[in-house]
């Protein structure tokens, strides 16, 4: 399931079918980490990709208006270079599966053991804010570097719009603004 | 009965498919980071398969950090498309020579 939804990932004319396939994809995938007991990097995926990566790709592919047809020129041209390498590629790993077995596992050198009374987000807890505290910290660096980039890439200044200039605004005075005059009765004023 | 083989078979298969989106879509850069984001989802598969096949909890907070790495690298892979979108009017991956000398 999650192969054939990958694949149509990668295939789909359409972009936006591309990443709703990308959104299955990852679902299938959450499910299987769900099935080897790891709920909560399950949990994670289907939050982070599918509602903030993918909602992403989705903004972009519909705010560019793309024609993605001229994009698809070269693909029959790069696809059969592509199968090729990756046949080729699958083929090695998944053969180099058939002939490794796991040897026996060495409790002993296990890092952090599977404790079977813990619940798999306490385990994990436990672990980021005790032994990988500074990774922890690294990734949020990470992400905030990754978020002021982006608002620095995709900020920019627009001429010809009406802002507020509050500088500007404080430094006023009531003598830069107001003129105390004398009119002549019956004659008014000049501005 | 499914064993740690099946998942590492399954993530390869995914693995190669990401190869194949990245070399297939050489000119659509939004498929390409796209078939980035399935690799690293094959990563993270046989991080967690692994994870749960040694009973060690350290695969799941790896993976973990390499789910951050990518969102990270698709917000900044995304706004840089955009920008580029912006001032060529065009995503096609074999005009990028802005920066030849």
């Amino acid at each position: 399931m999650v192969i054939v939804s990958g694949a149509l990932t990668i295939t789909s004319r359409n972009p936006v079918h591309a990443v709703l396939w990308l959104i299955l994809a990852f679902f299938n995938a959450a499910g299987l980490m769900v099935l080897v007991g790891a709920e909560f990097i399950a949990m994670l995926l289907v939050i982070v990709y599918v509602g903030a990566v993918a909602v992403l790709f989705l903004f972009v592919v519909m705010m560019l208006n793309v024609d993605f047809a001229e994009l698809r020129a070269g693909f029959a041209r790069y696809a059969a270079i592509g199968l090729a390498l990756a046949i080729a590629l699958a083929a090695e790993v998944i053969i180099a599966f058939g002939a490794w077995t796991a040897g026996g596992i060495e409790l002993a050198r296990r890092a952090a053991p599977i404790d079977p009374s813990v619940s798999n987000i306490e385990a994990i807890g436990q672990l980021l804010y005790t032994r990988y505290l500074f990774v922890f910290e690294g990734a949020g660096l990470v992400l905030l570097v990754a978020m002021i980039g982006a608002i620095v890439l995709t900020h920019r200044e627009r001429g010809g719009v009406r802002g507020q200039n509050i500088s500007r605004q404080i430094a006023r005075r009531p003598q830069d603004a107001t003129r105390n005059t004398q009119p002549v009765v019956g004659q008014g004023i000049e501005l | 009965m499914i064993g740690l083989t099946h998942y590492l078979v399954v993530a390869a298969i995914l693995f190669a498919l990401g190869v194949v989106g990245i070399i297939a879509n050489r000119k659509n850069l939004i498929v390409m980071l796209m078939a980035i984001e399935l690799i690293l989802l094959a990563v993270n598969l046989n991080f967690v398969a692994f994870s749960s096949y040694l009973h060690d909890m350290v695969g799941q907070v790896f993976a973990m950090f390499v789910l951050t790495v990518a969102a990270g690298e698709a917000a900044i892979g995304l706004a840089i498309l955009v920008i580029y979108f912006r001032g060529r009017g065009t995503i096609s991956v074999d005009d990028v020579n802005r920066m030849k000398g």
